[in-house]
């Protein structure tokens, strides 16, 4: 009996302590939500975006800048195996085939074109990340460290990436690479911290042609959905159901 | 109450406590602010420095230079294009200048002929198209026009205007080696424009000077005498064969 008693007062004060160490935190993280939620109201508010890109194929004149720039803007390795953006060439034959390259992501230009008697046409496409509506990338994530933003942009967060590759190989456009010296996945950003500052992203910025567009998806007013009204769209692989949001006006059915 | 009911329930209320706790630690703070990851990594991603700042931001300092290109055909070049990242000299002007590319490769960027560009885009074909002059010389870089000769003379001579603007003398005026008084163009035949007398006219230009230039030199003494130039060298179009 009395030890039963001496039980009881034990568990009561086991009970104390687990409720404080459960509620504790509970209490602390209240308070910095309130906080967080406190600060600079005039600021960029991301709920009230909702991005995306459009890409006129019969635009593009193959010069680059958006590659050269994007390597700059974002400090993207110069080694030829990556790039968060990059121009391919296609080449259609008479006789069918479908010939694509991108050497050095088009940054030194392209080789000539061999038997030229035998290309039916010929044009370059600008590739990036479709930032996804429903991405496989993110699918795949173990630990929640790639992810879609409120404003509609997929992200790599850097520092807490594991470096496992599972999005690179999720991805079906080959948007993503491992970075050599952070060791982690890395790709195409839509330049988030120029978006931010009311800038638009620096592919976007140099494209002497304007065959890059950016904007909003969803509001009338942008340069994007204009754009979007305009052109006949299509979107890259759209079978697999990744809902991409970049939108290409002009693109041979031989684009993959 | 059995006395292992109260037991169960203290291993319970420990263990979940210390998963409680355990998350407390091992998750970041910021995780499922938004959704499923770190709030905190967008903040961090956004305060990656700008390298770009854009084309209006060049206007306030430049402004003549931005009115110029946006009247022109280089209306939808940013001017970051050709002069590079220039943030940091947008904000601090004094402590370094952007990148100044006077090379014809530059240009050539957009402008070599490729077959894989769009139909219509203004290219040329790098090998012939006046290679060894700068193609500022003949196109201005924040207003290019292919340069015409004076309306005034193709009217009537189309075709000397033509042969003259694709050779190396497309620099020149008409108007450097004719003195067309403005009645020729009325009254053409009347009164005829001034044509090059002799040898030292050419020589202006094509002897006397350090050699290296961009204008060709010869010995004005020795060189295809003792016949005036234009015997040899038709001048509209110099580098024709002889
Ligand atoms: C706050 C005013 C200011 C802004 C904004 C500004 N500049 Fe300048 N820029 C200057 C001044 C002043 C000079 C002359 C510097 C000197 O001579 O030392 C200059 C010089 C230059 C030069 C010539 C360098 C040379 O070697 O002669 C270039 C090219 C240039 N700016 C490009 C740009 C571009 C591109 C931008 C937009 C991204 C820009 N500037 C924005 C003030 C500005
Ligand atoms: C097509 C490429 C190109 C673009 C676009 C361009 N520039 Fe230039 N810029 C040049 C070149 C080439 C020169 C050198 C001109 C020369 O030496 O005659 C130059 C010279 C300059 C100079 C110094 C000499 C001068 O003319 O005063 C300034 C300043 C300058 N640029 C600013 C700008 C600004 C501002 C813009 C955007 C409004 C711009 N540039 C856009 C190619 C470009
Ligand atoms: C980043 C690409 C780019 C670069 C670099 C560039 N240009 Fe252009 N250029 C263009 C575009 C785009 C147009 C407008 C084409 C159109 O109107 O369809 C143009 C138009 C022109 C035209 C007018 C052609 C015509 O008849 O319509 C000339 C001349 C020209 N550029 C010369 C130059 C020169 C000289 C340079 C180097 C200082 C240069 N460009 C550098 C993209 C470029
Ligand atoms: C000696 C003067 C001269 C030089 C140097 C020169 N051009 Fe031209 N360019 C012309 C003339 C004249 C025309 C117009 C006649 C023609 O269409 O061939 C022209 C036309 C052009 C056009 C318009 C072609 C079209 O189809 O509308 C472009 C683009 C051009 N040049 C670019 C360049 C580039 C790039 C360079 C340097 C690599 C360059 N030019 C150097 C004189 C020059
Ligand atoms: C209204 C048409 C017209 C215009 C405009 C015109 N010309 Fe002529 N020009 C002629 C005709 C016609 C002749 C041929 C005279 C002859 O064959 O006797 C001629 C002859 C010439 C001659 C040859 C003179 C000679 O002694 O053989 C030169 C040089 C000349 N023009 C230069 C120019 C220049 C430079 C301009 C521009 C400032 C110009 N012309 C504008 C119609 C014109
Ligand atoms: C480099 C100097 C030079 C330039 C620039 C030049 N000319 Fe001439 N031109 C001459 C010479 C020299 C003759 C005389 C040729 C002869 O007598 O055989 C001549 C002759 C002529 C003639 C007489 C007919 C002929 O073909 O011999 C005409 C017309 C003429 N030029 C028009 C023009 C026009 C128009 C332009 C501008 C588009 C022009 N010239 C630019 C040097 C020049
Ligand atoms: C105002 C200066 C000037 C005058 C006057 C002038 N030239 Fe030229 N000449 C040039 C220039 C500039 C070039 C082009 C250099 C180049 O394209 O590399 C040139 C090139 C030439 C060439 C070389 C063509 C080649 O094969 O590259 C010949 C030949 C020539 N000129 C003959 C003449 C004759 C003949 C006259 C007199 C009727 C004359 N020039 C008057 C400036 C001049
Ligand atoms: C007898 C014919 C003849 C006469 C007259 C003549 N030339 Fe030439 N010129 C030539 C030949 C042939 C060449 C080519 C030589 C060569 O490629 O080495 C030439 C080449 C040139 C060149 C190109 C040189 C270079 O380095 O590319 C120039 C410039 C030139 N001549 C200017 C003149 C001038 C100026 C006159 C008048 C003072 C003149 N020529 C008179 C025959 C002549």
């Amino acid at each position: 009996m009395s030890d039963a008693g001496m039980d009881r007062r034990a568990f009561v004060g086991d009970l104390v302590a687990a409720c404080l160490a459960a509620g504790g935190p509970v209490l602390l993280g209240v308070v910095r939500m309130a906080e967080a939620q406190g600060t600079d109201p005039g600021a960029y508010d991301a709920s009230e975006h909702y991005y995306g890109i459009g890409i006129d194929v019969a635009k593009c004149i193959g010069c680059a800048r958006c590659v050269a720039a994007c390597k700059i803007e974002n400090d993207v390795p110069l080694e030829p195996t990556y790039f968060n953006t990059w121009i391919e060439r296609y080449v259609l034959r008479t006789n069918g085939d479908v010939e694509v390259e991108s050497p050095n992501g088009g940054l030194d230009g392209f080789p000539p074109i061999r038997r030229e008697g035998e290309v039916l046409r010929t044009f370059f496409v600008p590739k990036l990340c479709n930032h996804c509506a429903n991405p496989p990338c993110v699918q795949v994530c173990p630990v929640g460290a790639t992810f879609i933003t409120r404003d509609g942009v997929v992200l790599v967060d850097d520092s807490y990436c594991i470096g496992c590759r599972y999005c690179i190989q999720a991805c079906p456009y080959g948007a993503r690479y491992m970075h050599p010296e952070k060791h982690v996945a890395d790709k195409c950003t839509f330049c988030y911290h120029r978006l931010v500052k009311g800038l638009v992203p620096a592919c976007v910025e140099v494209c002497p042609t304007n065959a890059r567009v950016f904007g909003e998806v969803e509001k009338r007013v942008t340069p994007l959905a204009r754009f979007l009204r305009f052109n006949d769209i299509q979107v890259l692989k759209p079978n697999l159901n990744t809902q991409p949001k970049a939108y290409y006006a002009n693109l041979d059915g031989e684009v993959r | 109450m059995p006395q292992q009911v109260p037991r169960l329930i203290a291993v319970f209320v420990i263990a979940i406590g210390t998963l409680v706790l355990a998350r407390r630690f091992l998750v970041p703070e910021t995780f499922g602010e938004f959704g499923h990851y770190r709030g905190a990594a967008v903040d961090s991603i956004a305060a990656r420095p700008v390298k770009f700042a854009g084309r209006q931001a060049c206007a306030p300092c430049h402004g003549s230079i931005d009115a110029q290109r946006l009247a022109g055909h280089h209306r939808d070049l940013a001017c970051e294009i050709c002069h590079g990242p220039a943030a940091s000299h947008a904000s601090a002007p004094l402590s370094g200048k952007p990148e100044i590319r006077r090379e014809r490769a530059l240009c050539l960027l957009c402008h070599a002929f490729d077959p894989s560009r769009p139909t219509g885009f203004p290219q040329v074909d790098s090998v012939t198209h006046n290679t060894r002059i700068p193609c500022m010389t003949c196109h201005a870089p924040h207003a290019p026009e292919p340069p015409v000769t004076p309306r005034e003379c193709s009217a009537c001579h189309g075709g000397i205007d033509r042969q003259k603007a694709v050779s190396h003398h497309a620099t020149l005026r008409c108007t450097t080696c004719h003195d067309a008084p403005e009645s020729h163009r009325q009254n053409p035949r009347a009164v005829l424009p001034t044509k090059p007398t002799d040898r030292a006219f050419c020589g202006g230009c094509h002897s006397g000077m350090p050699p290296g230039g961009l204008i060709p030199q010869v010995d004005l003494e020795r060189h295809g005498q003792p016949y005036l130039c234009w015997q040899c060298h038709y001048p509209h179009f110099p580098e024709a064969g002889i």
